[in-house]
């Protein structure tokens, strides 16, 4: 029981989130209108996408002093399930975007950084593919992941602050500060986070759990 | 101290051997100028635009950039390398590719930024100086992000794919940030405005020879 409580914990976060998110009520604001709602299914994917990434960093660094495939392994993994995350954050965006700015892709900077953010991660799969011996496989991706970390931090956390963008938070439009003021939507917000980061993280630990049994026959 | 001996060696040695056969630097320089002449001929019909012309710029600027710093690992043998390694610590090896790099860079950028003036004459810039400020920031950049990723590169053994596969995500915020400052040069804006991107691309520049001072130690040794 000591081991599924966080399962559980996420499942029913993320049930409540989805229930009382289309139900409660929120703010009428100018052109955002109910698509607020939107906020509780499209933020907590990049939550859950910077921690699966920085689970990855954690374990590229472990790997490289341990040069233990478990670490590996659990880098790789980290980020394909992160990506999944990045392309529903993508994808949620861009449906919000098609209601509010009338494109589902209109360039805003903010979704072409999140974007080549996303291209980062497909290149170090890339990168993966590329090289065929597993220890030198394992060296070369810890070294490009931790390379290219700092650089996603700086796309999607510094770089959107200095261009005008439409987004919400920026360039006087409503973001989430101005949100944060109506106690009803933070009820739902703040769990809709942690729950899709604990069901991140579950996805992250099925699929490792699945790639060390498929090594370990291979092994065999 | 032993460092700086090492480095000023390796830097040395590197561009005495791009002397002897001066390949890159005359290829390069080739690339860059063929490269202009074609996109003059191919964009002249969008008019005398000079935000179009300065994005241009850019971009022959990078595939110059990308071509000529990825020699700086792919070109060497595996002996020469081993050759290096025994002689010079990892530290001395990156920071001198790095110098070097940013040398050629800085030549290369400088002769093609005189070419583009001479071509295109409605280009100049108003602020010729933060324009160049520009161009030095983007030949530093350049020539720190692209010799980390080509040594990576080489390493994967797969060339010249994986090198473009790997630095352009790395590559487009330092980018954009160029392009902006530029646009300030040519809009000829006060420099007081340009101060955040200069801050900025400084700031990326010391993350990125930090990170790949740290990193590089790992990646030499086979």
């Amino acid at each position: 029981m000591n081991k599924t409580w966080w399962k559980i914990l996420g499942s029913v976060l993320v049930i409540y989130t989805a229930i009382a998110g289309l139900l409660l009520g929120v703010p009428r604001l100018p052109i955002l209108n109910e698509s607020i709602r939107n906020l509780y299914f499209h933020v907590p994917m990049w939550f859950a996408m910077i921690v699966l990434f920085s689970i990855s960093v954690f374990y590229s660094i472990k790997s490289l002093s341990s040069k233990s495939e478990i670490d590996d392994i659990k880098a790789v993994e980290s980020v394909n399930a992160g990506i999944i995350f990045g392309l529903l954050g993508l994808v949620t965006g861009a449906i919000w975007a098609k209601y509010t700015w009338g494109q589902f892709w209109s360039f805003d900077p903010k979704q072409n950084f999140a974007a080549i953010s996303v291209l980062l991660y497909f290149a170090y799969l890339i990168l993966r593919n590329a090289i065929d011996e597993e220890q030198k496989r394992a060296k070369i991706s810890a070294i490009y992941n931790i390379f290219a970390f700092p650089m996603m931090v700086v796309l999607l956390f510094v770089l959107p602050r200095l261009k005008d963008s439409l987004h919400p938070g920026n360039g006087g439009n409503p973001g989430f500060n101005s949100y944060d003021l109506d106690s009803r939507m933070r009820m739902v917000f703040y769990p809709a986070c942690l729950g899709w980061i604990l069901i991140g993280y579950w996805v992250y630990t099925i699929r490792f759990r699945i790639r060390s049994i498929e090594n370990k026959q291979q092994n065999n | 101290m032993q460092l700086a001996k090492e480095v000023k060696y390796l830097i040395h040695k590197e561009v005495l051997l791009e002397w002897r056969s001066k390949y890159t630097i005359n290829g390069v320089l080739l690339y860059v100028v063929s490269t202009i002449f074609t996109c003059y001929l191919s964009f002249i019909s969008l008019g005398t635009e000079k935000l179009i012309w300065n994005a241009l710029f850019w971009i022959i600027m990078l595939f110059a950039s990308i071509n000529g710093v990825s020699k700086s690992f792919l070109q060497e043998t595996k002996g020469q390398q081993l050759y290096s390694y025994i002689l010079a610590s990892p530290a001395a090896v990156l920071i001198s590719k790095t110098v070097y790099n940013t040398i050629l860079m800085l030549v290369l950028t400088t002769i093609a930024l005189g070419f583009y003036i001479l071509v295109f004459d409605s280009f100049t810039p108003p602020d010729l100086l933060l324009y160049y400020v520009a161009v030095i920031m983007g030949s530093i950049s350049f020539s720190t992000v692209f010799t980390m990723v080509s040594a990576i590169a080489s390493k994967a053994g797969n060339g010249g794919m994986l090198m473009a596969i790997l630095s352009f995500p790395i590559i487009i915020p330092v980018l954009i940030l160029l392009i902006k400052l530029a646009k300030n040069a040519v809009d000829g804006l006060p420099w007081e405005n340009s101060y955040d991107e200069i801050g900025m691309l400084l700031l990326v520049n010391i993350l990125t020879v930090a990170t790949s001072l740290l990193l590089f130690p790992y990646l030499w040794r086979d």
